[in-house]
């Protein structure tokens, strides 16, 4: 899960990370409130800063100073509401503003090519770091860090010592790093970003920016759901999830439920490009209903992916490893019946391609149930062109 | 004679998690398959044995005792996402030579020290996975979830991260069959990588030709076509999931995930070929390819 600006400020508060003051607002009025209290306390100069998870956002026109109560709440009604690479502005966080002398760049992340994690330190910062990468490969400083011994402040000087950090700035970048990987370890980040890290004239280090990304596979030790961005999730991936359902919702028209990460993900695949000359039918979303095959989870993947109204068919592609194919149908037959109990019958012709473990037993069942909805196709394949002539049938008839 | 890779009809395998619902079941399924099952743990359970598939198993308090009195040289480890990492470390530490980590959803942090703990004791343990349905020599043995009866033995090695897809695959090429299969799993960080399986399976002189399939996220398909080039003189042929995926949404397994412009399948199905290695464009048309590779011998 990426966190907010402000979200991952929270939590560099929280571990000692030092940021300037800072507070969240969701409406413009709320923006004057801040900067009137901040200004109440001395600084009267705030900037606000647009909360959106992508970059880019200060060249869009998404962080503004302002000087005062009121100029804070016009240029917070300005970036309320404004689109940043697709993505609709909310929030905006207002911060005191920071003079600054210099500007660095720190983070931790994964590595998977050497399977550990990265420190990476630059004397070049408040620019992507890709830029740097590019036009200036030697600021940048790699330190591998070993997950065992972790960051200690010898550590911390060695990474901004190879970042080539001025020795003025040494100490509290030190600092910073050491409790910058704090957060990283404590709270199950794949990623802890600062860019910038600052310089102010009288001395400090902080950080000025923030991004983080958590682990959502921690979930059962960190409280990560607090951070969850519930407004801006999908209706029905929000509605998946809370079925337990590994659910992406997609553009296409094909819906797709499948057993497996790998053979979903190339169960898309083999539909798009059964589409292609069929006007474009496309995948319309990733369900993954892994072993389980019971006639309720076949009846809730079935509800989710024919609640999105562009869904014209349906594909279940299912290869029995563990899995029993005889379950499968079983569940299948139940959930057409199911659906039609609840009021929701199904209205959309569903393919199925039913291999391995058991396949003979499910496919015999389904022969028998005689859903005049569900089709059988032998091949995964075959059952892709089938679905994808299906739904564009369908799309033409509606 | 070297049969197979990694995994052969003399390995002995004991399982972590021996008496959870999954070591139970897949320990049944691993005997009918024919594998030698020699024992298992759960420190509160040690002195007694588990019945499965009709063989009494004895349950050990750990790792190091079980291979003391049972001679085991491979762990199937099925102990829970909370505690995989110190039961991954207790198998480094017995420096038992395999350990497969079938357990999903272990947080990358745990990941990351327990590779860091097995690299530290000089790497005396392959480790695959974590999340991952382990490794299959047909015919031979079985350590993990892969079903034995998908295909005979055979001449196809075969390494994926997917897990149903590895089945699919086995089942479309059933009629060549296969040396071994191993399933080194989605996550961000992995023991046994491509790149491992590539380099036994060329050693292996029971494999005449290779199937590799991967998936967006990360470049490990990449680095394995990098490989390939200057080191594998078999036939690969290879297979790419996730053309179809968007970028910044995880599709399934916590690793298949593009990037910005980085780790799409497009660009890992141009570097395979650009090494020589024919890629197909579903799950079938691979199988036919390798099955070309294979008549064209």
């Amino acid at each position: 899960m990426d966190l907010f600006e402000y979200q991952a400020k929270e939590l560099f508060a929280l571990y000692g990370v030092p940021v300037p003051k800072d507070k969240v607002a969701d409406t413009a009025d709320e923006a004057r409130e801040i900067a009137s209290a901040f200004a109440a306390e001395g600084m009267s100069k705030v900037v606000v800063k647009a909360q959106v998870k992508t970059g880019g956002r200060g060249k869009a026109g998404g962080v503004k100073l302002a000087d005062g109560a009121d100029d804070a709440y016009a240029k917070a009604r300005d970036i309320i509401g404004m689109d940043i690479k697709g993505h609709t502005v909310h929030r905006v966080l207002i911060a005191e503003a920071t003079d600054i002398k210099a500007e660095y760049y720190l983070s931790y992340l994964l590595d998977r090519a050497s399977r550990t994690f990265l420190a990476i330190c630059s004397v070049e910062g408040g620019v992507e770091i890709e830029e740097v990468a590019h036009t200036n490969p030697e600021a940048i400083a790699r330190v591998p860090i070993d997950p065992l011994a972790g960051v200690d402040h010898a550590k911390a000087l060695e990474i901004v010592r190879a970042g080539r950090i001025p020795p003025e700035a040494e100490e509290g970048a030190a600092l910073l790093a050491e409790r910058l990987w704090a957060v990283f370890t404590d709270e199950d980040a794949t990623l802890t970003e600062v860019n910038p890290v600052v310089l102010t004239p009288d001395g400090k280090v902080l950080a000025l920016d923030g991004k983080v990304t958590l682990d959502d596979n921690a979930a059962f030790r960190q409280d990560h759901e607090r951070f969850a961005d519930i407004a801006a999730a999908d209706p029905l991936e929000a509605r998946a999830k809370e079925k337990h359902l590994n659910y992406v919702k997609l553009d296409g028209e094909v819906g797709i439920i499948g057993n497996g990460a790998g053979l979903v993900m190339s169960t898309l695949d083999v539909v798009a490009y059964a589409g292609e000359d069929l006007g474009g039918k496309k995948p319309a979303n990733f369900l993954d209903i892994g072993g389980g095959a019971s006639a309720e989870v076949m009846a809730n993947g079935l509800e989710i992916v024919l609640s999105d109204p562009a869904v014209k068919s349906v594909f279940v592609n299912v290869f029995g490893g563990i899995t029993a194919c005889d379950a499968v149908a079983n569940g299948i037959v139940s959930a057409v019946g199911l659906l039609g109990e609840q009021g929701k019958p199904v209205d959309r012709p569903i393919v199925v391609r039913l291999d391995g473990n058991k396949a003979t037993e499910g496919r015999q069942i389904l022969r028998d149930a005689a859903l005049p909805v569900v089709e059988q196709v032998d091949t995964m394949d075959g059952a892709a062109r089938r679905a994808a002539e299906l739904a564009a049938s369908g799309a033409k008839g509606a | 004679m070297t049969v197979a890779i990694f995994l052969t009809a003399e390995s002995r395998i004991l399982i972590q998690g021996i008496t959870g619902s999954e070591g139970r079941k897949h320990g049944a399924r691993m005997l009918a398959a024919g594998a030698t099952v020699v024992g298992g743990t759960n420190p509160r359970k040690a002195g007694q044995t588990i019945e499965l598939n009709g063989s009494s198993v004895p349950v050990f308090g750990t790792v190091a005792e079980t291979m003391a009195a049972t001679g085991a040289d491979v762990s199937v480890i099925f102990v829970p996402e909370t505690g995989t990492k110190a039961a991954v470390m207790e198998a480094i530490d017995a420096e038992i030579p395999l350990a497969a980590v079938i357990t999903e959803g272990i947080p990358v942090h745990d990941t990351a020290e327990f590779w860091a703990h097995a690299c530290a004791k000089g790497n005396k343990t392959r480790i695959i996975g974590p999340n991952c349905p382990g490794i299959a020599s047909p015919g031979k043995s079985n350590a993990g979830i892969i079903p034995a009866d998908i295909t005979p033995e055979g001449r196809i090695g075969l390494v994926s991260k997917s897990g149903t897809l590895t089945y699919q695959m086995m089942y479309e090429l059933r009629d060549i069959g296969f040396s071994t299969a191993v399933g080194i799993g989605g996550d961000p960080i992995i023991g046994t990588t491509h790149i491992d399986c590539l380099q036994a399976f060329q050693d292996d002189p029971e494999t005449s030709a290779i199937v590799m399939i991967g998936e967006i996220g990360g470049d490990a398909e990449e680095r394995a076509a990098a490989f390939i080039e200057k080191n594998v003189t078999k036939p690969v042929v290879g297979y790419v999931a996730g053309f179809t995926a968007p970028e910044g949404k995880t599709m399934g397994h916590a690793g298949a995930i593009i990037s910005g412009s980085s780790g799409t399948a497009q660009a890992k199905k141009e570097a395979l070929e650009k090494a020589g290695v024919r890629v197909g464009k579903t799950p079938s048309e691979t199988a036919a390819l390798a099955r070309e590779a294979i008549r064209n011998l």
